[in-house]
């Protein structure tokens, strides 16, 4: 792990999607997300469209198309039981060679992979453009409640020195010779986490001490943000207004 | 630009039962600078915990240039007090360097021009002006522990505590920031192991065991009484004693 986790998404390039502001991203990514949610899992040439979208912005945004596909990947424990659904889903179904597959579990697997896929695509174009801490300043500027903003900060601030100590740990065990490979040796990983939440317990006391300090009185002062050129809001509305409008085709055709 | 530090018959003992501070009576003139030495557990973290009233004493008082620490002087004190923590990762919590620095004048209310002219006067005292936008966990030792002065800083602080200010650093680094400490104003209390670092930058030092102040004196005179370190499991660098020329065995 050690240094660089916000930079484990992120991918450093000055495209014309990276210098746009997060905000602006965050409201494209959910309209789209939204967008392709509700298209009708019938409407094939919806999702080649979209998919054929996020493709150009990908290219715009100077990410390799292999890149994406690979952290695609994150989503395969998700999507594997739909591929079960054919199988044991009831209804009308077409033989293939000595096998009874459901029409009806087709299309729902057909569903989940490909909005999961598209979903996901859409996500990792955020990550990839967007530094962490930019993706929380844009949920501020946003008005989500700076509760849940200063929550998700403070858990990705600390996420790395927790992953950090973990490493140490389990490097101080390993240096002990513990190599554990039978779950009958599981005892010392499940000693661990319990003294890694008591550590990680201390340092959120220490951390609001230090906060306290400094004159913290519950509330997170919230600092002003540049303001943006509204051609940026312009380019995010064409975007948003394209996957809307197959979507809402797609509804009507269907 | 700086104020006195008054604590007076000052105990605490922890929830747990632990008692950390035993009566502890000091006076610290406005400007001075003054080393807070001892051995792990003599309460001096404790004591630096009392000063902005993060945690507050069973028996006794304290007053920061005649302002009693009480709840309802927490604001003013804690504008008044800055408290620089031994582990930096407990300081920095903001996404950038920037937003940490700010956290501290923005809570006092400050804001726009106002604020960013902190922001930049602290970073350009700790020469961290090239990190500013960086998160705090891209930051080496050192750096993350002139951002955390520079956190400090930015409240304009009238009294400095500053907790084992070179653990972690390399000579360099500790060689930079006590040039930092030495070039301020503000009356500063220095908690630290490192008897070299007070010799060189405090004229006066306490030694704290057992929750309690047992010697209070110039830093010379405390450094050159072999049994009162001793007693209080402090030990001088051998190269500080040039008397003995003779390897250690």
């Amino acid at each position: 792990m050690g240094a660089g986790h916000s930079h484990a998404l992120y991918v450093h390039e000055h495209s014309a999607v990276h210098r746009m502001a997060p905000q602006t991203k965050l409201v494209a990514a959910l309209g789209m997300v939204t967008s392709i949610a509700v298209t009708p899992r019938e409407a094939i040439w919806a999702f080649v469209l979209y998919a054929l979208m996020i493709g150009s912005v990908a290219v715009v945004a100077r990410l390799r198309l292999g890149f994406v596909a690979v952290r695609l990947l994150a989503v395969a424990p998700f999507v594997l039981f739909a591929l079960f659904i054919p199988f044991i889903a009831t209804g009308e179904k077409i033989e293939i060679g000595f096998v009874e597959i459901s029409v009806a579990g087709l299309w729902g697997a057909w569903n989940i992979l490909i909005k999961a896929v598209l979903g996901a695509s859409v996500s990792i174009l955020l990550t990839a453009t967007t530094e962490v801490a930019d993706i929380i300043r844009g949920l501020g500027v946003l008005r989500v409640p700076v509760l849940f903003t200063s929550i998700a900060a403070f858990m990705i601030r600390y996420l790395e020195l927790i992953t950090d100590e973990l490493g140490r740990m389990r490097t101080a065990m390993t240096a002990r010779g513990y190599d554990p490979k039978w779950v009958s040796q599981a005892r010392p990983i499940a000693t661990s986490a319990g003294a890694l939440f008591i550590r990680s317990y201390e340092r959120g006391e220490r951390v609001h001490a230090a906060m306290l300090a400094r004159g913290f009185t519950g509330e997170m002062p919230t600092f002003e943000r540049p303001t943006i050129a509204p051609s940026q809001w312009l380019r995010v509305s064409i975007v948003v207004l394209t996957f809307a409008a197959t979507a809402v085709l797609a509804l009507v055709l269907t | 630009m700086s104020a006195t530090v008054e604590i007076h018959g000052v105990e605490f003992a922890y929830p747990d039962g632990k008692r950390a501070l035993e009566g502890v009576d000091l006076d610290i003139e406005a400007g001075e600078r003054v080393a807070i030495l001892g051995p792990n557990g003599a309460g001096k973290t404790t004591l630096a915990l009392h000063l902005n009233g993060i945690l507050e004493p069973h028996v006794g008082s304290i007053s920061i240039g005649g302002l009693q620490v009480v709840e309802q002087n927490f604001a003013e004190v804690r504008r008044m007090v800055g408290l620089v923590f031994q582990d930096p990762n407990d300081q920095l919590f903001m996404p950038s360097v920037r937003e940490d620095v700010a956290f501290g004048p923005a809570n006092l209310g400050i804001s726009g021009e106002d604020l960013q002219r902190r922001v930049d006067g602290a970073l350009d005292i700790v020469a961290g002006t090239e990190f500013a936008d960086r998160p705090p966990h891209h930051l080496s030792g050192g750096e993350k522990k002139r951002a955390a002065l520079a956190t400090v800083l930015a409240m304009a602080p009238d009294v400095l505590v500053i907790d084992e200010p070179s653990s972690g650093l390399d000579p360099a680094g500790r060689r930079e920031l006590m040039g930092t400490l030495a070039g301020l104003p503000m009356t500063q209390l220095v908690i630290t192991h490192d008897l070299p670092l007070a010799f060189e930058l405090c004229g006066r030092s306490v030694i704290m065991n057992q929750g309690r102040v047992v010697a209070d004196a110039a830093t010379g005179v405390l450094l050159s009484d072999d049994d009162l370190l001793a007693a209080n499991r402090l030990e001088p660098p051998y190269s500080f004693d040039r008397a003995k020329d003779s390897p250690r065995p």
